[in-house]
């Protein structure tokens, strides 16, 4: 039954503004919608152009539902492809990255592929000849997504011919990827270790939405990072001075006014962040060394003004999450309507002193992880919304905090820190790349 | 101390966990000891390479309170566990600055309301001696399959 599928008003419907209906977060047609409209009209991030040193190199990604991979050809390009064999499908590359020597081969049938995609060796060729083969798409070998672009190191890609450009789709949002890398003296990021994995059974906008949720910390986080500072109170007398964790920790019982006053930005095409004029980064003890280096690389005054912005979550729409202060990106990788993997990576800052690494691990596995107390205050959350979201006693979430009738849609501007702004103006984007097409795609097909 | 008094804290250890006694479990700890779970095979280093949970004895006792607290909501219903060991292997005996070393191949299971996880994988103590009594200065756990993405582990391995 085809509720959704080629009728664009009734997705629209579903956003408000002030509100969205529930089925955006339990409906398995809006989720395959999803995967087929939102994620391929969006530039999707899917790793790191460091995982990518060596010729060979390559790494295993998703766009939405789709498997593609990242290669690093003998050319010196990046090309990223479809992970698929044009033969029966089959994957091409299983593991997260590795090196594959000078081309791919599909474990089915050894058809092989030069690292750019292009077919390389068929065995038994002759078996082709004359039968028209040339001429499928299949003798091009594994298909190329033209649309890539890699930024800062980061690599992103739209799957749609038509769309958005990167910079059209981004604007000033970079500016956080920005910040991040330029707090590299080097002005550079690198990964050198795998992500954080941790499993959730709930819809993936949740996660999306509570990046920049600022009324939930103080409350659900009571019992994790509330219970942090109460012991912290209890023993600090025993300390000399206040340990890593604590200050990673602690701010996240910062109170109403903090976050109000912090304030929140947001960007068109659903892209927004918290912590505009303070945030839960600001007050970590300074790195031994760090300051002089940077001072050194930029000069006194770009030093200060990279290491000032110290801006809490950035959500670059529609699936990760930036921090550039702790140097993490998360990816809220949708599984199923009501199934999402979080990927939170560490970016190593080049050049910068390792305890700076140290922290952002730190705060990794304290916040985002399976074993994490954050974490499992938030999850438990997630998994009562997409439990409770099934009462058909109200059909509608409310976002209405800080509303205002004439809400512009598009557009760039500063807000109070607790409004649900963002998360309105992420469902405005939602809308947009969800329908975007559709219309078209539909008279096509008929 | 001898082997059987090494192999008995090990399994006691357990046992105080799943008896969910967390106080006399957090005594066990030497003051500078640590809890450790890597994410990464045969894992060297704790501080620069990620890992699940690196912890002194303070973040410990936070876990452990929360556990207990009026707003814990993860922990509505409360989970249990059980953890099955096979006969640890004394691995060093002090030779080594006093420290004993043990491993330990066990299977753990956590609740979560009506779900059962289970975890696999080998549990290594360092102990010393303080005051006649043995004390944790690391436990470290390797799961088999440390890089899958688990959902909440809440309790102690």
């Amino acid at each position: 039954m085809d509720r959704y599928r080629g009728n664009s008003q009734a997705i629209a419907d579903l956003v408000k503004g002030h509100a969205v209906h529930r089925d955006v977060y339990v409906n398995a047609e809006i989720f395959e919608l999803e995967m087929e409209q939102l994620f391929p009209n969006s530039w999707i991030y899917i790793g790191h152009e460091s995982q990518l040193k060596n010729t060979g190199d390559f790494i295993t990604s998703k766009i939405g539902n789709q498997p593609v991979l990242a290669s690093r050809h003998r050319d010196g390009q990046v090309y990223v492809l479809h992970n698929r064999c044009p033969h029966k499908g089959v994957k091409i590359a299983s593991e997260p990255c590795g090196n594959t020597g000078k081309f791919f081969r599909c474990p089915y049938h050894a058809w092989s592929f030069k690292t750019d995609g292009s077919l390389l060796a068929i065995p038994l060729k002759k078996g082709y000849e004359g039968t028209g083969f040339d001429a499928d798409q299949a003798a091009k070998g594994l298909t190329r997504i033209e649309n890539v672009k890699i930024y800062r190191g980061l690599i992103f890609v739209r799957l749609a011919k038509e769309g958005l450009s990167f910079e059209e789709f981004f604007g000033e949002s970079l500016s956080t990827i920005d910040n991040m890398a330029d707090r590299s003296p080097e002005g550079e990021l690198e990964v050198i270790s795998q992500p954080i994995r941790y499993m959730h059974t709930c819809n993936w906008k949740m996660l999306v939405e509570n990046q920049t949720d600022t009324c939930h910390p103080m409350v659900a986080h009571e019992s994790s990072a509330g219970t942090a500072v109460s012991v912290w109170e209890r023993e600090k007398d025993n300390f000399t001075e206040t340990p890593m964790a604590v200050q990673l920790y602690a701010p996240f019982m910062s109170p109403y006014e903090f976050y109000e006053g912090a304030g929140i930005r947001v960007w068109p095409n659903g892209h927004g962040h918290t912590g505009v004029s303070g945030s839960i980064h600001q007050d970590y003890e300074d790195v031994g060394g760090y300051q002089d280096m940077m001072v050194e690389a930029y000069g006194k005054e770009r030093a200060q003004e990279i290491l000032g912005d110290i801006r809490h979550n950035t959500i670059y729409f529609p699936n990760i999450m930036v921090k550039g202060p702790v140097g993490i990106l998360r990816n809220f990788i949708p599984l199923g309507v009501d199934k999402t993997l979080v990927e939170s990576w560490v970016f190593k800052l080049k050049g910068a002193p390792d305890k700076l690494y140290e922290r952002g691990l730190m705060y990794n596995r304290f916040i985002n992880a399976p074993t994490s107390i954050v974490g499992h205050d938030d999850l438990e959350m997630y998994e009562r919304a997409q439990e409770g979201l099934h009462s058909n006693g109200n059909e509608w979430v409310n976002l209405r905090r800080l509303w205002e009738d004439d809400e512009p849609e598009e557009t760039t501007e500063v807000v109070n820190g607790t409004s649900e702004r963002q998360m309105r103006n992420q469902f405005y984007a939602w809308r947009k790349f969800m329908v975007q097409n559709m219309d078209q795609a539909v008279e096509a097909a008929e | 101390m001898n082997r059987d008094d090494l192999i008995d804290f090990v399994y006691d250890e357990a046992a105080t966990i799943d008896q969910m006694h967390w106080d006399d479990w957090l005594a066990l700890f030497h003051k500078d000891g640590r809890y450790w779970m890597p994410l990464e095979w045969q894992q060297e280093d704790p501080i620069l390479q990620p890992s699940l949970m690196y912890e002194d004895r303070l973040l410990l006792t936070v876990r452990v309170e929360r556990l207990a607290g009026e707003r814990t909501f993860s922990q509505k219903p409360k989970s249990r566990c059980h953890h099955l060991m096979e006969r640890p292997r004394i691995l060093s005996m002090g030779e080594d600055g006093g420290v004993h070393r043990l491993r330990t191949s066990f299977i753990y299971t956590e609740t979560r309301g009506d779900l059962l996880e289970r975890y696999s994988g080998w549990v290594s103590h360092e102990l010393v001696e303080v005051d006649g009594a043995l004390q944790i200065k690391l436990k470290r756990i390797d799961l088999i399959n440390f890089d899958a993405p688990f959902s909440n582990i809440q309790l102690f391995i």
